[in-house]
């Protein structure tokens, strides 16, 4: 066991991952040399060498299209983006290639490539360098996409996502980077797709991943001071999403928020609301409620930022409307 | 050397699919888009020519030609065009998708320009995996107006990579006139590059051939990214059906002049084929195009069922 931040848990998965299979290599820019933007590729080029740490230039387009190729033809890439806003640079490569290859070659061979790449605010980043895009490759057939909460989850998504044939999108949220979180030497694997409960409660259930899953809790914490009991689903895998766990807590707890930083409308949250209110309809003694951020670009002035951005008050809130 | 026997033969099975497939559009036995390359068939077999089965290929939405010269099934081929559980890709990709990764057809692509960085993908695990095989990008004079085919050649550049990018130039982006869209020159945007660009008749199957052999064997030695320029002509429309009102008709007239079948049989007799060997040659492509088709009538439709399963691996895979 041991205590990690999380940029260093996915710096130990990354180095399991490479030192386990040699066909694992990285691709992403300033990852080499300078050991990645957020140090989460610290030391590897060292270690395994400038071809299997390949600095590339700005080409967001060519790093994921290079890396389908290359997944194509027998390696197991894992390219970072250094913003997840500069996914769409990268999208066609993504979108068109990358998810669709299993399926529009008749299932002749995937493309077991990762994608790793930072969101979130809270940094004064600006509208280009902190939004949540995830829900637009959740919406796309053939992507798989988490986001973890933890350092232990960071590791354990990383290896999963490495190990699993098809392309994984690891989005990691940059507010979380320097979070510490205890570590197995070494944890079982873990499936894609499966929740953790965060925090157990009977009362109502908060759905949420990546940094909101820490608002979650401290929301739970604030309630159960009114003797407001709310349990915490880390949902940990956001496509495919963990249906069963939501739908069971639902059923206990018969109240539901789904909490996320991302842009609320047409997000994770609206999937898992309209789920729950066709599966789980029978189970619900209050209308769902959605936590996210306002429909505007993500703004860089402090105080604008944390107008902008949901937090634990904001989801206490709603636990308390949709309880009332 | 390439066989200019085994060129003409390529060249014709491309021609008789083609043709043929122009036929089964028309009666609807093809759906959807299709973009045919007749009257580029020397590029395909020029360049496939100079591969082995190590090697990959990254093809376009006018991609027939490159998957047949790569050897794929014409059974499969047909099956996938006309959208049959046995095509190729189970009548998942139909003609813009064909693919057969087996034999190192990454498969064509629907989206002008990206199957260059997939190409240089495939360079890079050939490089990275230390074998000698070479990655081809087949791209159109279009293409070079995406940014993807930029950010491909300066990757290559710097790294080195056994990248043989393939450009048929038929002078013409969609319904324009490339020169229209695109400022640079390709040799001049290569040299930019610092990357070797060399020009070839695209319709003489043999010259393609002998570029592109020159180019494999140095990059199985280790030099990186080469360019070919293969002027060509597309004798039809940018897909079928297109009108082409957009064209000289007279342009058509002087296309066939430079018919490469009709060059490469000119060729082979002066060099001393029996006209009979020919014409066996152009009854075997008949068949084998005839064949592939009965069978693919033959085949039942593509599956729903696999379809809807067949987006991600089977669990525990």
């Amino acid at each position: 066991m041991a205590e990690l931040r999380m940029v260093q848990a996915v710096n130990r998965a990354l180095t399991e991952s490479m030192t386990e299979d040699d066909t694992v290599i990285l691709l992403g820019e300033d990852i080499g040399a300078a050991g990645g933007p957020f140090g989460a590729t610290r030391g590897l080029q060292e270690k395994f060498g400038p071809d299997r740490v390949r600095d590339t230039p700005i080409s967001e387009a060519g790093i994921i299209g290079a890396a389908v190729g290359a997944a194509l033809s027998g390696l197991k890439p894992v390219a970072e983006i250094m913003f997840m806003d500069f996914i769409t640079l990268a999208m066609d490569a993504l979108v068109n290639q990358a998810a669709k290859a299993r399926f529009m070659f008749g299932g002749q061979r995937g493309v077991p490539m990762v994608l790793r790449t930072p969101h979130g605010g809270g940094l004064s980043a600006g509208p280009q360098h902190s939004q949540c895009l995830e829900a637009w490759l959740c919406h796309i057939p053939g992507l798989k996409v988490v986001c973890p909460a933890t350092p232990a989850d960071a590791h354990a998504l990383l290896r999963a996502a490495i190990a699993d044939p098809d392309p994984v999108v690891m989005v990691e949220n940059k507010a979380l980077y320097a979070m510490k979180g205890e570590v197995d030497d070494a944890p079982a694997p873990l499936q894609i797709g499966r929740a953790r409960v965060a925090r157990p409660g009977r009362d109502a259930t908060i759905v949420a991943y990546g940094a909101a899953v820490h608002w979650a809790t401290e929301a739970a914490t604030a309630l159960a001071r009114d003797s407001i009991e709310a349990e915490v689903i880390d949902l940990r895998s956001l496509q495919p999403w963990d249906e069963a766990t939501v739908l069971e807590s639902l059923a206990r707890t018969h109240h539901l928020v789904i909490a996320q930083e991302a842009v609320e409308a047409f997000g994770v949250g609206a999937e898992i609301a309209a789920r729950m209110a066709d599966i789980g309809f029978d189970e619900l003694d209050g209308p769902i409620l959605r936590v996210g951020a306002p429909f505007t670009p993500v703004p860089f002035a402090k105080e604008l930022e944390s107008a902008y951005r949901p937090d634990a008050a904001r989801i206490a809130a709603a636990v308390r409307r949709t309880l009332d | 050397m390439a066989d200019p026997l085994i060129l003409f033969r390529t060249m014709l099975t491309i021609r008789e699919a083609e043709l043929a497939l122009a036929r089964l559009f028309a009666d609807g036995e093809v759906p959807g888009f299709i973009h045919l390359s007749v009257g580029q068939e020397a590029v395909a077999a020029g360049v496939c020519a100079a591969l082995g089965p190590q090697d990959s290929v990254a093809s376009t939405h006018r991609g027939h030609g490159h998957a047949i010269a790569r050897g794929i099934s014409l059974e499969g081929f047909f099956a996938e065009v006309m959208a049959k559980s046995t095509g190729l890709c189970g009548g998942r990709g139909g003609s813009m998708h064909v693919a057969d990764l087996q034999r190192g057809m990454l498969g064509a692509n629907g989206i002008v320009g990206a199957g260059a960085p997939i190409a240089l993908g495939a360079a890079l695990a050939q490089r990275t995996r230390g074998t000698d095989g070479v990655a081809v990008a087949f791209f159109g004079d279009g293409a070079l107006a995406e940014g993807a085919m930029h950010e491909t050649l300066n990757m290559a550049a710097i790294w080195r990579l056994p990248l043989l990018m393939v450009c048929e130039n038929n002078g013409w982006a969609e319904f324009s006139r490339s020169d229209t869209q695109v400022a640079a020159k390709l040799g001049a945007w290569t040299a930019a590059y610092g990357v070797r660009h060399v020009e070839v008749d695209g319709n003489d199957a043999s010259a393609v051939a002998a570029a592109a052999e020159d180019a494999v064997a140095a990059q199985r030695h280790g030099e990186g990214p080469r360019v070919i320029e293969a002027r060509t002509h597309r004798w039809r429309g940018h897909f079928e059906g297109d009108p082409q009102r957009y064209r000289d008709p007279e342009e058509a007239a002087r296309m066939a002049e430079h018919d490469p079948i009709a060059r490469s049989r000119a060729t082979l007799l002066d060099a001393g084929t029996p006209a009979a060997t020919l014409e066996v040659a152009e009854a075997e492509a008949r068949d084998a195009v005839a064949t592939a088709i009965a069978a693919a009538r033959a085949a039942p439709p593509a599956d729903w069922m696999a379809a809807l399963s067949g987006v991600y691996a089977p669990a525990g895979a």
